[in-house]
């Protein structure tokens, strides 16, 4: 079931990468690149198959040296990493003779399995903030490390992974909510009546539940929150243009490369004018003609909207949502913790791909370089999305 | 770790499912609202996106003389545009297509300020490019982003020179044009005649422009097919078939007496319609297509001998002799005198009236004459003498009927209307004082206040030519439609031969014209020679005339100005009788030759077996 929703999704994902070479000028870039993603497939469909076969204690056994060594990759790459493709000037891979992969791809898996490992050698769901370093630390590694590739989307992923994990483990939503809090802050700091307003709910919400937390936790939370809602604005305002520019473009090299919100004006264009029924396979005008960016990769999602329309989307996000609620489902019936943890990793990991990567396009979130899974070229995403389901379909498998 | 309890287990897969669907949910949701609710306005901008508008231009309308030939009509040529963009990158486009342009540093400044000034609109960048000049930006399309190739109608002038002041010229609409009236509907960027005939019958010649969509990609490079796809078609602009006589034309420009200022005026007897007309210098209006240089521009204005000046429809001359034909017919109207009458008083050089003595100009006298007499030597006595008998008021009255004070109304953008006392008050008026009586004396001889326009004289003389109606001169050939008629002179057939008789002595043996005599045809005709010039030592010549087969009516009329051409009959009259033997030779079938007047034969020693004598 899982693995038929897979093979649906990747050979969707197929026919519009063919789709997406279909321009009146041809570009080198994207001309033929299907071929390359079909033979990733074959590969990945390889690397399932071989996952499924393994033991599952082994996998579970190889979560801690499998995330010390995605850890080590990660901190290659920084030094000997190389840029590719579309993302040329960005460090990302790491060439080993004729291989070229993303360890931020493995991290992501490494990642499921080590948070996995971690909080299922938990006595109890976490408690108090103190229960939840260790995990932070744990996804806070390779976030980090990622961020300095620079790769904010695949980033983001572990933020996906860390609160689904904790989640599933059972950890109370107030908590979750604390440990996102300084996040919020730093979103909601925009605007001073909107952040004062939630510093104000958030002392409230501490007060409320004083006698779950230590003061200390309490103070360092309100202090977190504090900094991250007063100092990032006006820090903020006092860079120059041309730094914030930088700084966005660190963020995300991939984010303006044609002026101001190009892609996100063209994405959207091809999106909206795609209509119901959409203009046909091949036949999207905006793709045809250059003004969409990316879109074999990570605007993969504005071709499905501008060729097969409203109707083409509905199938695109259905077929994810099956994919996620077979996820949650297996995590749900499966009665090994280590596997339930995993599973919820996995969907952590997706959603927020999906749902950053969909929004994205039509302008809800703001543009960060994440593929969609499945979907958007690029052989080791392929490849390690094809891993997660394989994981899913081993562990779910798993007797008690 | 325990596993959680299966129930919270349940609840927790529940929770999650919830974010799913929520997440999910949105997504769908703004999709729908974009695609489906808001689907149409991102068409429209996905349309704009990809989709520029071109103009396509009409092709003007083809110009045909009277006999068919082409005068005016359009070529293919190749336009290189740009998109409207950013004025930098404007700039850096036209930079790069510099070289292969061949645009000056001061053409791509211009460009690049009409870029600011219109930024909505596409730019030309050249409406003329030659043909290895567009394969060599064809070939770099990718490196000219924004740039657009097309042909487009030019339109060529085949008489080139010769049809100049007649045809005008085209140019691009002006900001100030586009104000007035007359180009109300008119668009920027559209060519349009800014003079001649091409301004006269501009609505008639522009046709209606056509629309096409090329499609663009995200550099803005033209993609498919170089043409696309029309979606309205040009109308071309009308044919319109003219009185002109394009081998004429061509052949007075060759015959015009190098150097020499002047005009040649040559209308058809039958209908008044203009077979030639001709102002010397004069500008090739093929260098105006496409724009004209500001060097050339530079020069034609500055030019002391104004060639941009239309002579035959916008210059006034004093028409000296050649008017002695109006107070003669004027005075044969009235009554006051009979051909075979002579004046009581001989011609001795001179006449004194109320102590005002005024000179023949030829200082023995003619003597005694007669009406046609008077015409043929031209003898001031006479005319002082008739003037006064028709009186200063009536010649005044009557010589602004035949419309001695107003424009023919030719159908051409601009004509001077004559200068012409249209009565006493006149004088009053611009000199402030009564005129006396003696004034007659000088009108009566082409002198005064009297200034024509050489189409005004052919006007007057196609009358003679005609039973003393004069139809509105017209360079549009108007089928089943009469031109007007101003007016008439009220005169006997019998009278108007006196008139001819006279014109006729000219050229007869004995007549100051005899060496302009042609051996086809009967041509007749008035020398003038007027003062007043810009140089008062050389004056004005004219040849007012007509001809015709010996035996029948005259079919063409011709005047010939030349300025500062000192001798009507030396300067003006061979090519007044060259032109009218050109044209009546090829409307007859007449082999047309090298040596056409008696002078002609002479000095070339050709026999001139025909030539009469006496």
């Amino acid at each position: 079931m899982l693995a038929g929703l897979a093979l649906a999704l990747s050979l969707f994902g197929i026919a519009m990468i063919y789709s997406a070479g279909v321009l009146n000028i041809p570009s080198p870039v994207t001309q033929g690149v299907w071929r390359r993603q079909l033979l990733w497939l074959l590969v990945s469909i390889s690397a399932f198959v071989a996952i499924v076969r393994l033991k599952s204690r082994w996998i579970e056994w190889a979560a801690i040296p499998a995330y010390g060594l995605a850890v080590i990759l990660l901190a290659a790459t920084l030094v000997i990493g190389t840029g590719a493709g579309t993302a040329e000037g960005v460090g990302r891979w790491i060439q080993v003779g004729p291989l070229r992969f993303q360890p931020a791809e493995f991290a992501k898996l490494a990642a499921v399995l080590g948070l996995a490992r971690l909080l299922s050698t938990r006595e109890s769901p976490p408690q108090g903030m103190r229960d939840l370093v260790a995990p932070s630390a744990l996804m806070g590694l390779p976030l980090v490390l990622v961020v300095l590739q620079p790769d904010l989307g695949t980033a983001l992923a572990f933020i996906g992974i860390l609160f689904a994990g904790l989640y599933w483990a059972g950890t109370p939503l107030l908590l979750l909510f604390l440990l996102a809090s300084p996040g919020l802050a730093l979103i909601l700091s925009f605007s001073t009546p909107i952040w004062s307003a939630y510093f104000v709910a958030l002392m409230g919400l501490i007060y409320l539940f004083r006698y779950r937390l230590y003061l200390a936790e309490s103070v360092g939370i309100l202090l977190v929150n504090l900094a991250a809602g007063t100092g990032a604005n006006p820090l903020w305002g006092r860079l120059a243009d041309y730094q914030r520019n930088r700084l966005l473009v660190f963020l995300d090299p991939g984010m303006d490369p044609r002026g101001a919100g190009w892609n996100l004006i063209q994405s959207k264009v091809a999106i909206g004018s795609g209509g119901l029924t959409g203009k046909g396979f091949t036949q999207g005008t905006q793709k045809r003609l250059d003004f969409l960016p990316e879109q074999h990769t990570d605007f993969i999602f504005s071709v499905i909207g501008e060729e097969l329309g409203f109707l083409g989307v509905t199938v695109a996000v259905g077929l994810f949502v099956l994919l996620l609620l077979r996820v949650v489902r297996l995590a749900e019936v499966t009665p090994d913790p280590f596997a339930g943890l995993v599973l919820f990793g996995i969907f952590g990991a997706w959603l927020v791909h999906i749902f950053i990567n969909i929004g994205m396009t039509i302008g809800l979130v703001p543009i960060t370089g994440i593929p969609l899974p499945f979907l958007s070229y690029g052989g080791t995403f392929l490849l390690t999305c094809w891993a997660f389901a394989a994981l899913a379909v081993r562990l779910a498998r798993r007797e008690a | 770790m325990r596993g959680p309890h299966p129930h919270a287990k349940r609840g927790q897969a529940r929770g999650a499912m919830v974010v799913l669907f929520v997440l999910m949910g949105i997504l769908l949701v703004s999709f729908f609202r974009a695609q489906v609710v808001r689907g149409s306005t991102w068409v429209l901008q996905s349309d704009s996106n990809r989709l520029r508008v071109l103009q396509v231009p009409a092709p003007r309308g083809t110009v045909f003389d009277r006999y068919g030939l082409i005068i005016a009509d359009n070529v293919p040529s190749h336009s290189v545009s740009l998109f409207p963009a950013p004025a930098d990158s404007i700039r850096a486009t036209l930079e790069r297509l510099a070289p292969l342009l061949d645009l000056t540093d001061e053409r791509v400044e211009a460009l690049v300020e009409e870029a600011r000034a219109n930024r909505r609109s596409a730019l030309r960048v050249t409406d003329n490019a030659p043909y290895e000049s567009i394969a060599a930006v064809e070939e770099r399309r990718a490196e000219f982003p924004g740039v657009f190739m097309e042909m487009r109608p030019r339109r060529r002038y085949v008489g080139g020179p010769a049809m100049g002041h007649a045809l005008g010229y085209v140019g691009e609409v002006s900001a100030a044009e586009l104000e007035s009236a007359f180009f109300q509907e008119y668009e920027r960027g559209m060519i349009v005649g800014k003079d001649g005939l091409e301004r006269q019958y501009e609505h008639k010649l522009q046709g209606r422009k056509g629309v096409r969509y090329v499609e663009v990609d995200a550099v803005g490079r033209v993609v498919g097919s170089f043409e696309g796809q029309a979606a309205s078609a040009a109308v071309p602009g009308q044919e319109i078939q003219l009185n002109l006589d394009l081998e004429l034309m061509e052949y007075i420009h060759r015959e015009f007496p190098e150097g020499m200022r002047g005009a040649v005026v040559a209308l058809n007897v039958e209908d008044g319609g203009i077979l030639a007309l001709y102002s010397a210098p004069t500008f090739d209006p093929n260098d105006f297509v496409g724009g004209i240089s500001r060097t050339l521009w530079n020069e034609l204005n500055q030019d002391p001998s104004r060639p941009l000046f239309n002579r035959a429809v916008v210059g006034r001359y004093p028409p000296a002799s050649t008017w002695k034909l109006a107070t003669a017919a004027i005075g044969l109207e009235m009554g006051v005198v009979e051909p075979e009458e002579f004046m009581p008083q001989a011609c001795f050089g001179s006449y004194t009236f109320q102590g005002v003595t005024r000179r023949c100009w030829r200082p023995q006298g003619h003597g005694h004459q007669d009406m046609a007499g008077a015409i043929a030597h031209s003898c001031n006595v006479y005319f002082y003498q008739l003037g006064l008998r028709i009186g200063l008021e009536r010649l005044v009255d009557e010589g602004t009927r035949l419309g001695f004070g107003e424009a023919c109304g030719v159908d051409l953008p601009r004509e001077s209307p004559g200068v012409f006392p249209e009565s006493l008050d006149w004088w009053q008026r611009v000199y402030n004082y009564r005129p006396f009586e003696n004034e007659v004396m000088a009108l009566a001889i082409g002198q005064g206040p009297n200034d024509q326009t050489p189409l005004k004289m052919a006007q007057f003389y196609l009358a003679l030519a005609r039973d003393g109606s004069a139809p509105r001169p017209q360079l549009l050939q108007t089928p089943g439609q009469d031109p007007e008629t101003d007016w008439r002179l009220d005169l006997s057939p019998a009278s108007i031969e006196t008139l001819r008789e006279g014109l006729r002595a000219v050229t007869a043996p004995g007549g100051t014209a005899h060496m302009s005599s042609l051996q086809h045809w009967d041509f007749i005709g008035k020398t003038g020679t007027a003062q007043g010039g810009p140089s008062q030592e050389r004056a004005h010549a004219w040849f007012t005339g007509m001809a015709g087969p010996w035996d029948g009516e005259p079919e063409i009329v011709v005047v010939v100005l030349v300025e500062e051409g000192e001798s009507g009959s030396a300067a003006a009259a061979p090519l007044a009788a060259k032109a009218a033997d050109f044209h009546l030779r090829r409307k007859h079938g007449i082999p047309v030759d090298t040596i056409q007047t008696l002078g002609e034969h002479l000095r070339s020693g050709t026999p001139a077996p025909w030539a009469r004598w006496n």
